[in-house]
């Protein structure tokens, strides 16, 4: 028999064989992660704990807004918002009566969050439920009519609750925020729910769904014209990011253990669309890659605020705030410039991986 | 709530509404021609009130003289930005713009609190907008009914350029269908650039003038403004003048009514204009004299 008349290959794209060796190798992945945090925990000091719990919770928000901006194409600038709503609302549910009364010391708390006291995971999930109901109610009117104010809706969204936040003192306590929430948050909270949105957005991404969310981005009106409902593939894009940010949230309230509304300025939503651009919209991969980079990277560069000693000779005296201007440049140069970011649209696959060693071998029938 | 008072409040909530309505018209004439929502605005009026500010502090320049040269910089500032930022992107995915637009903007505001600190600087506000009127009962700052003054003036020179003018009407081509101009043997980029500088120029009125009325300036003080006069600028219809400064109109009537009428509710005004936004999202997408753009 010629090779021309030949069956097409056993070993396909998406035969069996092939899917189970992906699945075990990223549940062998994920369990060497566990086994790096728990070494960590052991071995690592609080520091670099720490800087391990905000990549996780990056890589968690990083994700997520992708989803949203790079994948489905519609630029927002959420995060803020729906981090600050995940932190708030898991914050006051986790805290003791006791808690609460010492932190409202102007207005007394409303008597229905008062009393209650729920455990870490089901504040966290209804952290993120709350930013998803919010999500729901702002895409409405927004995706129904002109996704180009969805900008101006979420920053403007993101101011209000920052407002109503500062003025609603008997439930917010104000400007005040909350203190001395319990630090619930460990690595493997953080991480565990950074490898969960990882899970769920790259089956969603890789489903039907996620053709559907790229073909939103692609061209609207094509894809309308194939029978998908822009609309509402939109608004489940924007609800499902809102929901893993406001989780993350509310691993930031527990991490940190001071929220106030000062906390959660544009700043952050800035900084996570630093990231998304430079790791690549709509590549999941390069928003890890980009997380992980990110969180270090902006630990350097605190060094640029700090004064700089030269030689010992002399100092260059620190400038304050510089760190942010030069964000804004890279910002700015990679859209000029370098717009794909480090991976483009394209993702890391084990079959890429294996594509590196195997070459020709693979593509022979059995 | 006496008469008196709500004159009063009425001729304040004018005031405030045409400055929203001096910064919408930028916003409004970028989105025409370019669908960008041009976040960088509200900071390039922030630019206007510093260089004003340093005209006239460092420079020694007469406050009309440091105006003049205050509005002209932000002009040469906004079609800076433009052919800088935004027009390598033109050909690019609207997102890349948008993004931009932000970087810009957050660029704009962090350089300020750099290089100008972060403390809010005191602005002179000339003799002549300083007396308070009375009458019947009213009590006026004069700088309030010269803002609304000005601003008429300004929105009639407005309509003569963008409706009489050849350079109005290549705008106003450019907002209909981008492509199709280049090829009626107009220039784009020099109708998209005196765009930028217009609207920019107007923005730095306002600027300066929000500056005399508000006497603080500090880095981060385009923020606001610029997003409530980009809701204005929805709510009269994204796209047109007139809308624009109608919708900064009514934004700061209502808004100051707001506070007026329910004082204990005075934090939440800046929420106030975000609320509105969605409620004309949902009522009235197209704005009050809004045609509907194509997409």
């Amino acid at each position: 028999m010629s090779t021309a008349t030949q069956p097409h290959p056993v070993v396909g794209r998406w035969s069996r064989a092939r899917r189970r060796r992906n699945n075990l190798l990223s549940l062998a992945a994920s369990l060497l992660v566990l086994g790096i945090l728990y070494l960590a925990r052991n071995f690592a000091d609080e520091y670099q704990i720490r800087i391990l719990n905000m990549v996780a919770i990056y890589i968690t928000l990083a994700v997520s807004y992708n989803l949203i901006n790079g994948i489905t194409g519609q630029f927002s600038l959420e995060p803020n918002a729906f981090v600050a709503l995940g932190a708030y609302t898991s914050a006051l549910l986790t805290m003791t009566p006791m808690e609460k009364e010492m932190n409202f010391i102007i207005d007394p708390c409303v008597p229905l969050l008062a009393g209650i006291s729920i455990p870490f995971l089901p504040a966290v999930i209804a952290g993120g439920l709350v930013a998803a109901l919010f999500a729901l109610l702002m895409g409405f009117p927004v995706f129904r009519v002109r996704g180009d104010y969805l900008a101006i809706v979420t920053l403007g969204f993101g101011e209000v609750i920052r407002v109503v936040a500062n003025n609603l003192q008997t439930v917010t306590n104000g400007p005040l925020g909350l203190k001395g929430i319990a630090p619930y948050t460990n690595l493997w909270w953080t991480w565990g729910l950074a490898l969960v949105t990882l899970f769920v957005i790259v089956r969603l991404v890789n489903s039907s769904y996620g053709r559907a969310l790229k073909a939103v981005r692609q061209n609207e009106v094509a894809a309308e014209a194939m029978g998908i409902n822009s609309f509402r593939h939109k608004l489940l894009a924007f609800t499902l990011a809102a929901f893993f940010e406001g989780m993350a949230g509310a691993m930031l309230a527990h991490l940190i253990t001071t929220i106030s509304p000062m906390l959660f300025t544009f700043f952050l939503t800035f900084n996570l669309l630093i990231i998304i651009v430079l790791g690549g919209l709509g590549s999941i991969t390069g928003s890890v890659i980009a997380a992980i980079a990110f969180a270090w990277g902006s630990e350097l560069l605190r060094a640029v605020e700090e004064p700089i000693n030269v030689f010992g000779m002399f100092t260059i005296p620190g400038i304050p705030g510089m760190r942010m201007v030069i964000f804004a440049v890279i910002l700015i140069a990679a859209m000029l410039f370098w717009r794909e970011g480090i991976m483009g649209r394209r993702e890391f696959s084990w079959d890429w991986l294996f594509g590196l060693t195997g070459g020709k071998k693979n593509r022979r029938t059995v | 709530m006496t008469i008196h008072l709500f004159f009063q409040q009425l001729i304040n909530g004018l005031g405030l509404g045409s400055l929203y309505g001096l910064i919408a018209i930028g916003y409004t004439m970028v989105y025409g021609i370019l669908r960008l929502i041009n976040f960088a605005h509200g900071d390039v009026m922030m630019m206007s009130t510093y260089f004003a500010f340093f005209g006239i502090s460092i420079f020694a320049l007469p406050w009309w003289l440091a105006a003049i040269v205050a509005v002209a910089l932000t002009a040469l500032l906004g079609v800076t930005i433009d052919q800088g930022a935004y027009r390598p992107l033109r050909q690019a995915p609207r997102i890349s713009a948008l993004i931009t637009a932000i970087g810009v903007s957050f660029f704009l505001e962090n350089t300020a609190l750099v290089v100008f600190g972060s403390r809010p600087r005191a602005f002179y506000r000339p003799e002549i907008f300083r007396p308070v009127w009375h009458f019947g009962g009213i009590s006026i700052l004069s700088l309030t009914v010269y803002v609304i003054l000005i601003t008429l003036v300004l929105l009639f020179i407005v309509y003569l350029v963008v409706y009489k003018t050849r350079m109005g009407m290549a705008m106003r081509a450019v907002s209909r269908d981008m492509h199709t101009v280049p090829l009626m043997g107009i220039d784009l980029n020099r109708v998209i650039a005196f765009t930028f500088a217009f609207g920019s120029a107007l923005a730095a009125v306002g600027g300066i003038l929000w500056a005399m009325k508000y006497p603080q300036i500090e880095p981060l003080m385009g923020i606001i403004p610029g997003l409530k006069a980009f809701v204005a600028a929805v709510l009269g219809g994204i796209g047109n003048v007139f809308g624009a400064v109608l919708g900064g109109l009514i934004l700061g009537i209502t808004e100051i009514m707001l506070v007026a009428f329910w004082p204990e509710l005075s934090g939440y005004r800046d929420a106030f204009a975000f609320l509105l936004l969605i409620l004309v999202l949902i009522f009235r997408p197209t704005g009050i004299m809004g045609e509907d753009l194509p997409e």
